[in-house]
């Protein structure tokens, strides 16, 4: 176990290396020569400056593998600079104080997808055909399709503006510190519901798919046959037997899934203006605020690629198959 | 599916109106007879933007998906058929390029390059090529023991020969369909960059910017924000549908497959 967990962790150094050399390369992808951006008018700055400030952060006047040392010696401390925006506060201090809120929204809406996907996903693999499983088919279809900036949309019209319901921007209401700590809680919460809801709807739709799917797949099985030819209740075995096996996939599923779901908080905190990275993000690609954008992205693929370690690790531990297989060299 | 890449074509015969002409007598009228959807912030009708919108959506999706699988097929097929660390690292670069959350890294990649049409299709094509990339990989690896594979090689023919002539056509199928599959998603990405004012600029019409549009007059004017989203959804909803179709009259064996998150039977 703690051996499979140390090469998976061996396996995702060159990740890590590759992710900032990726980071590199963007940065060097503007048109002529690197340090000749292309600023918007929405820019602060003037383009020479920009330029000149570019320039002196990235040393993009020096040879190409002197800058990638630079560049890569600095990640390594965590260095990104200051931002460009008029308070210069440093990058990595940005980010920290935006990471939580979107840390929390994105396991809240993991956590919610899979408490709910897995009965859904069961019900309609267990009554294949039946009602039940026809809606959800229906749902699924409809739920990958939705765009969920539209559906935000939709939610703000009218629990936010017809009906009044639920606030449709930020995390606090404006009287915040007036209100008892309870009731603190209880605006924060009314706060997230709606940008959780979208968040969760397109990975609700492919999640009790691909449950109903593993579960399919699973119930054939000639243990199903033998626990129920043993006289266990349906109970037992679909739930037990059944059930065990079929979300072994998922564990997989949902590393895989992560990068989107993250991606994901892009849109909806922006909408709902949530301050975190997300939003950050595009304030920064509209502010050309280029620190801040290369230390988002990975800072980003970073935790993607640990969520994506913890769950290649939870996946052994929850099926010894892997583990053994590996020492065997397969991969 | 016809009948939106026909309206996308038709657009400038059939809309009624001109898409980019203001009017300030009709700013934000609600849906009537003479603009059946109504008008937006510059008076100009909604309809005949969203048609306009149509060929942007559907243009960005095809093309980007083009790109994509050009990619992932020279890609796929050079790993797949020399197998070995050529293999290993043209896999390794796959594994790298998923652990970027795609929307970030395009972002990132626009906030350096100005938004058009063309650098979307670009950068939507350069950062979906990874699937395709995958799939050729393993129709090859499955493809090049078979006998007629053997055969050719026996009989002298060029390494391109072969993967061109022979192995390429045969792993066409699940290509087609990640492809089909593919423009939906572009269109979805294209229309949520659009949203976010990084994709399509004004006053070109695209689903996505008539949305970013619709948001901002969200208490007056609900139509400007359910009519584009209504078309994104159901354009994607039939692509997907579409492709599933495909995939079950190509293959039937595919049907059993795991590997896809929606998969009929």
């Amino acid at each position: 176990m703690f051996l499979y967990a140390l090469r998976r962790l061996l396996l995702a150094i060159p990740l890590l290396i590759g992710i900032t050399f990726i980071s590199f390369l963007v940065i060097h992808l503007a048109p002529g020569t690197p340090g000749e951006i292309q600023t918007g008018d929405l820019s602060i700055q003037s383009d020479k400056e920009i330029q000149k400030l570019l320039i002196e952060l990235y040393d993009l006047d020096k040879p190409l593998h002197v800058q990638y040392g630079k560049w890569l010696t600095r990640i390594v401390r965590l260095d990104f600079g200051k931002s460009f925006s008029p308070d210069a506060r440093p990058v990595l201090q940005k980010i920290g104080e935006r990471l939580p809120v979107t840390l929390l929204l994105n396991i809240v809406e993991m956590l919610i997808i899979v408490v709910l996907a897995v009965p859904i996903g069961v019900g309609s693999a267990t009554r294949q055909y039946s009602m039940f499983d026809k809606v959800t088919t229906v749902f699924v279809f409809v739920g990958f399709a939705t765009p969920d900036f539209w559906l935000a949309l939709l939610l703000m019209i009218l629990f936010g503006v017809q009906l009044g319901w639920l606030p449709i921007s930020g995390l606090r209401s404006l009287n915040w510190e007036y209100l008892s700590f309870w009731q603190q809680q209880w605006d924060f919460a009314g706060h997230l519901l709606l940008p959780i809801l979208v968040a969760t709807f397109g990975g609700l739709a492919g999640f009790s798919r691909y449950m109903r799917q593993s579960m399919l797949e699973v119930v054939r099985q000639d243990y199903i046959q033998s626990a129920r030819a043993k006289g266990l209740p349906e109970r037992v075995v679909i739930g037990k037997h059944a059930l065990r096996n079929a979300m072994l996939p998922i564990v997989t599923v949902l590393g895989l899934s992560l990068p989107g779901l993250i991606g994901g908080s892009i849109i909806v905190e922006s909408i709902f203006a949530i301050p975190g990275m997300g939003q950050l993000m595009v304030q920064a690609v509209f502010e050309r605020d280029y620190p801040v954008i290369m230390g988002n992205l990975v800072i980003v693929s970073t935790l993607t690629l640990v969520a994506n370690l913890l769950a290649d690790v939870t996946y052994s531990f929850v099926d010894p198959r892997i583990r053994v297989g590996a020492r065997r060299g397969r991969r | 599916m016809v009948c939106l890449a026909l309206l996308a074509v038709l657009a400038p015969v059939i809309a009624p109106w001109d898409p980019n002409r203001p009017d300030v007598k009709k700013i934000l009228d609600a849906p009537s007879g003479v603009h059946p959807l109504g008008t937006d912030q510059l008076g100009r009708d909604v309809l005949s933007r969203m048609f306009y919108g149509a060929r942007v959506s559907l243009a960005v999706g095809f093309v980007s998906v083009g790109i994509a699988s050009l990619i992932g097929i020279v890609l796929g097929a050079t790993a797949g058929y020399h197998g070995g660390v050529v293999d290993a690292t043209i896999m390794r670069l796959v594994d790298l390029m998923l652990v970027f959350p795609r929307l970030f890294l395009l972002l990132a990649v626009l906030a350096f390059l100005r938004p058009s049409i063309w650098t979307i299709m670009a950068v939507i094509g350069l950062t979906g090529w990874m699937g395709v990339a995958r799939l050729v990989r393993a129709e090859f690896l499955a493809l090049k023991e078979r006998e007629f594979v053997v055969w050719s090689e026996s009989i002298g023919a060029s390494a391109f020969r072969i993967v061109w002539r022979h192995i390429l056509p045969n792993a066409m199928a699940p290509v087609l369909v990640a492809m089909t599959l593919g423009i939906p998603a572009a269109i979805l990405t294209e229309s949520g960059l659009s949203f976010l004012g990084l994709g399509v600029q004004p006053p070109h019409a695209s689903w996505g910017n008539i949305l970013n549009e619709g948001k901002d007059a969200i208490e007056i004017g609900w139509w400007l924000s359910v009519y584009p989203g209504l078309a994104i959804l159901v354009t994607v909803l039939s692509y997907n549908l579409f492709g599933e179709g495909i995939r079950d009259a190509l293959d039937p064996r595919l049907r059993q497959s795991a590997g896809r998150i929606v998969t009929r039977r």
